[in-house]
């Protein structure tokens, strides 16, 4: 045991003296799975998006071609997918964050301290239940039925229902994701520092300046977080979609679609466009302070 | 700029590794001898060919062969024919019940092997004008088994009106059930479109859906937009269509008869019929991988896919027309067969077997015709 | 904050107004479990136990049960070590490239499940790499990571580094103070990330159906077979019932350990 021991010290206290030995240990493994491994599995990804397809047999060859990006960017019908997308990705984002906002304002900040962990409790259980069993049961809620047939549950509880479509894909997506979008928000919330509310209050500002101009302020960093999570969940989306939305179609089944076709250039090449769009959106997220508070 | 020249070099190594990686190597040629099975087998089949149990105890072909033979039958479900092209070229199955619009690509792309039919002794009672079809065999060598045939039915809630037996009620804007209806969600369905301008507009002359020239297939696409307008449900799953069925939110579509059955056991009021300007069918192939890892294993699963007891069962739990002779004498229904017409050939002269379209005109015209690839972009961008 | 009644009133209206809808839908689950009819709709045509009680004979489920299982937990023990590893060097280090690498460590999950999917395989089908359990672990992994990273992180900047300099004045040398001082801090969140590390892996489908071999059924891509296999449905209904009770405690725990009764740290 001392030899293991006298080892470890004699190790550490080297590491203490390099620094950059020990941050090269650390950084060693997670580097080499995310660059080599996942960053590079991207890059093969892009790379095959230029490459040519052999027609009949459905294989990629390693000819250049630039016909599936140039498919994928200006065939209309694609480009009104993808701002489709972007605005269902965006609603269910809405949503969550407006249902999330009061939610945990209330939990952190009005809720009995004996019910708060119950009830934060109870806002993310949910997320264990698993997700496909989930969407199959909004189907059964959502099934609009007819005069021949029964529906589903808001068919039969309330006597309408929106039907499979995308009132019903925003609503299951945002569903799915709202305890991502609870989490970081209720986190925010708690780690307000009551002093700056006390301060507020003292300085003379009612309870809804007080939220809009100190509190608001400072969760920006927390709902931005959240957001990450909800819009890139929704916006890659295509299980929920093919169980609720009826005709509705997103990038991400056109991306299967053309995988399974098979035409792996050309679902390379969709891939570019949710990957271009998180970019975007993770570059702004970044400003507001999402990376800060993670 | 140094980042510029750090991306480019990054490029050029990738195209360069994945060009030096690109292509494995394509099989060698059929089993030449049945060795010992190697104790599993990974198929991949349409929903409904591998019963084990498990769904009704009654139906069950395949725990006496995994006990016979002791290799235990892995099952992958692929919704269409296009998933089970892509899930084969990656060598991970050993056998797949391939549709007529799968089993030419596959065998083109080297993805499936020869298969030696003196090792199959079943393969003899098979029907005979199932051998040697365009789809199952190449320069008179054979790529697989046939598994059985069906067509694509019509499916209709009996209450929603009188019993529709016309195709056009599936494509006609001032359809009776315009908003419930449930279309097969595969390009293949394309075919069906022509089905229906062949009867709707001879003038466009097409003699065979799968061999359309760019105006022909222009026009079925022409269809397919009006139809969308009317389409309630685009299905890839049973379950889906069959939920919807029960449920009366769709009352009129194409169907395959296992899910018919299946919404008729939940009480679901509905028929089937085949139209009667004709219908898109199939029929299916038994293949084997040409790098199948359990190539035993799936030789045995094959021969025992088409015996009389299997195929009989498999026929009947799925609804379709058995491939081997002797079935039709040991099917539940004594009127099985009868039903779905597996010995009367005329039933299936207006049936079109799904094919892959070539460049190259199935129907045997000089002019250029639109290949697969093709109706695969055209039905991504209908749907987007 | 002074809020008035009505506010109140209608915060809290909102809050059970989330709940009932969040656990309505699972509650169907519950009731469709005892559905005599074989597939999911509603309204249940009948009462049975047919599926509770013959649940257990169905050998794909217990399978698939152990697969998901068996791959959670070594993604999780992965995700754990690279995860905190990671969060280490980006919380007490200064490097070149230490933002570009904070972009990175949350790409596996701002991208989309299917772009990570489609990668992953693409990159082992042409490298001629057999998709099987490693392949899938690794896609797993690739998440986890993320998860644990921002669990383990988000403490680190909390810890204040004066207990360490602290600890150094008193005498120990680094492996004492990470092992009296800096652990204890942050095991919590080490655990709290492993445990959702684990539920991501347990219930992720995406990067699991494009990733795992052929002989590989996951729990979900169990339920995603059966979802084409009419008769064998309701047993989905079936394993999510049980999958959401035993969640609960392990749920609780998670959160128990995420927020620690002692929130300041110095």
């Amino acid at each position: 045991m001392s030899s293991v021991a006298n080892t470890l010290r004699r190790s550490t206290r080297f590491a203490s003296k390099h620094p950059r030995v020990g941050l090269g240990i650390l950084l060693s493994g997670p580097l080499l799975w995310l660059l080599v491994v996942y960053v590079g599995s991207l890059a093969l990804l892009i790379i095959s998006a230029f490459f040519k397809l052999q027609e009949f047999t459905g294989k990629a060859t390693t000819e250049l071609t630039l016909s599936n990006l140039d498919e994928v960017a200006t065939e209309s019908a694609y480009l009104m997918m993808v701002l489709r997308s972007i605005g269902i990705a965006t609603a269910a984002t809405a949503i969550c964050f407006a249902l999330a906002l009061p939610v945990g304002f209330y939990i952190s900040k009005l809720a009995k301290s004996w019910a708060k962990r119950g009830l934060v409790v109870a806002m993310l259980l949910p997320l264990w239940a698993g997700y496909l069993v989930k969407a199959f049961a909004l189907r059964a809620v959502f099934e609009p039925g007819s005069e021949f047939g029964n529906g589903g549950f808001l068919k039969n509880t309330i006597g309408w229902s929106p039907g499979f479509g995308y009132l019903a894909v925003i609503i299951t997506l945002a569903y799915m994701w709202f305890p991502y979008m609870f989490l970081p928000i209720y986190t925010g919330f708690e780690r307000l520092p009551e002093s700056l509310l006390d301060a507020s209050s003292d300085l003379g500002a009612g309870s809804i300046r007080t939220f809009f101009s100190v509190m608001m302020p400072m969760l920006v960093p927390s709902i931005a977080a959240g957001s990450i999570f909800t819009f890139s969940l929704s916006l890659g989306d295509y299980i929920t979609v093919k169980i609720v939305g009826g005709t509705v179609q997103m990038v991400g089944n056109i991306i299967e679609r053309a995988l399974l076709a098979p035409n792996q250039p050309l679902a390379a090449a969709f891939t570019l466009w949710p990957i271009g769009i998180m970019v975007v959106y993770l570059g702004v997220m970044a400003r507001l302070g999402a990376f800060k508070n993670l | 700029m140094k980042s510029m020249r750090k991306l480019l070099a990054i490029s050029a190594i990738g195209v360069l590794i994945l060009s030096a990686c690109g292509g494995g190597d394509d099989g060698s040629g059929a089993l030449e001898e049945l060795g010992d099975g190697e104790g599993a087998v990974n198929v991949i089949a349409w929903a409904g060919y591998i019963e084990d149990g498990s769904t009704d105890p009654a139906v069950d072909w395949v725990t006496g062969f995994e006990a016979e033979t002791g290799c235990e039958v892995n099952a992958k479900y692929a919704n269409s024919s296009d998933e089970m092209v892509e899930l084969m070229q990656s060598g991970e199955y050993d056998a797949v019940s391939a549709s007529g619009d799968a089993t030419l690509r596959l065998i083109a792309g080297g993805d499936v092997a020869p298969v030696n039919l003196d090792l199959i002794p079943n393969y003899a009672d098979v029907f005979a004008d199932l051998k040697d079809k365009l789809w199952n065999s190449k320069d008179g060598v054979a790529y697989g088994v046939p598994h059985g045939r069906g067509a694509n039915v019509l499916v209709y809630n009996t209450e929603a009106g009188a019993a529709p037996d016309s195709i056009k009620a599936m494509f006609e804007a001032d359809s009776p059930y315009a908003g419930k209806i449930s279309v097969y969600d595969a390009p293949i369905y394309i075919a069906d479109a022509a089905v229906y301008l062949m009867a709707t507009q001879p003038d466009l002359g097409i003699t065979n859906p799968y061999s359309l020239d760019q105006t022909q297939f222009d026009a079925a696409i022409a269809a397919l937009e009006t139809q969308k307008s009317i389409v309630g449900q685009y299905w890839a799953l049973y379950t889906d269509q069959q939920a919807s069925l029960e449920a009366g939110s769709v009352t009129l579509g194409t169907s395959w008869q296992i899910i018919v059955n299946l919404a008729k056991g939940n009480a679901a009021k509905i028929e089937a019929t085949k139209p009667k300007e004709g219908a898109t069918g199939w029929s299916d192939t038994w293949m084997v991988s040409s790098k199948a890892k359990h190539p035993n294993c799936a030789y045995m699963w094959l021969n025992h896919i088409i015996s009389p007891q299997a195929n009989a069962g498999v026929a009947e739990w799925f609804g379709e027309a058995p491939s081997n002779a002797k079935s039709c004498d040991l099917t539940a229904d004594a009127n099985h067969c009868a039903n779905f017409h597996a010995t009367d050939a005329s039933y299936w002269g207006d049936v079109w077997y799904w094919t892959t379209p070539t460049a190259e005109c199935l129907d045997g015209r000089d002019v250029e015709c639109v290949p697969y690839t093709e109706w695969v972009n055209a039905w991504n961008k209908l749907r987007a | 904050m002074q809020i008035s009644n009505r506010s109140q009133f209608s915060l809290r209206a909102t809050t059970y107004g989330v709940l009932v809808i969040l656990y309505t839908p699972l509650l169907l689950v519950l009731i469709l479990s005892f559905n005599t009819a074989n597939s999911l709709t509603w309204p249940p045509r009948g009462f049975s136990t047919h599926w509770w009680s013959t649940f257990l004979d169905v050998q794909s489920a217990r399978e698939a049960l152990f697969s998901s299982t068996r791959l959670a937990f070594i993604a999780m023990v992965i995700a754990v070590v690279l995860g905190s590893m990671l969060s280490f060097a980006l919380q007490r280090f200064e490097f070149y490239g230490k933002n570009s690498l904070s972009f990175l460590a949350v790409l596996p999950i701002a991208l989309p499940g299917i772009v990570t999917g489609v990668a992953l395989r693409n990159t082992f089908v042409r490298f001629g790499f057999d998709l099987g359990f490693i392949s899938v672990v690794a896609g797993h992994t690739t998440f986890c990571i993320v998860v644990v990273h921002n669990n383990v992180v988000a403490r680190l900047r909390r810890i204040s580094p004066n207990l360490r300099e602290a600890s150094a004045d008193l005498g120990a040398n680094s492996l004492q103070t990470f092992r009296f001082v800096t652990w204890p801090l942050v095991r919590s969140s080490v655990f709290a990330g492993a445990i959702l590390a684990f539920a991501l892996s347990f219930d992720e489908v995406v990067v699991t159906t494009f990733t795992a071999g052929a002989g590989i059924q996951t729990l979900p891509q169990w339920i995603l077979n059966n979802f084409s296999r009419p008769n064998v449905l309701p047993y989905v209904t079936v394993v999510a019932t049980i999958v959401m009770v035993i969640s609960l405690p392990i749920a609780w725990l998670a959160q128990r350990l995420a927020d620690p009764p002692n929130d300041k740290l110095v």
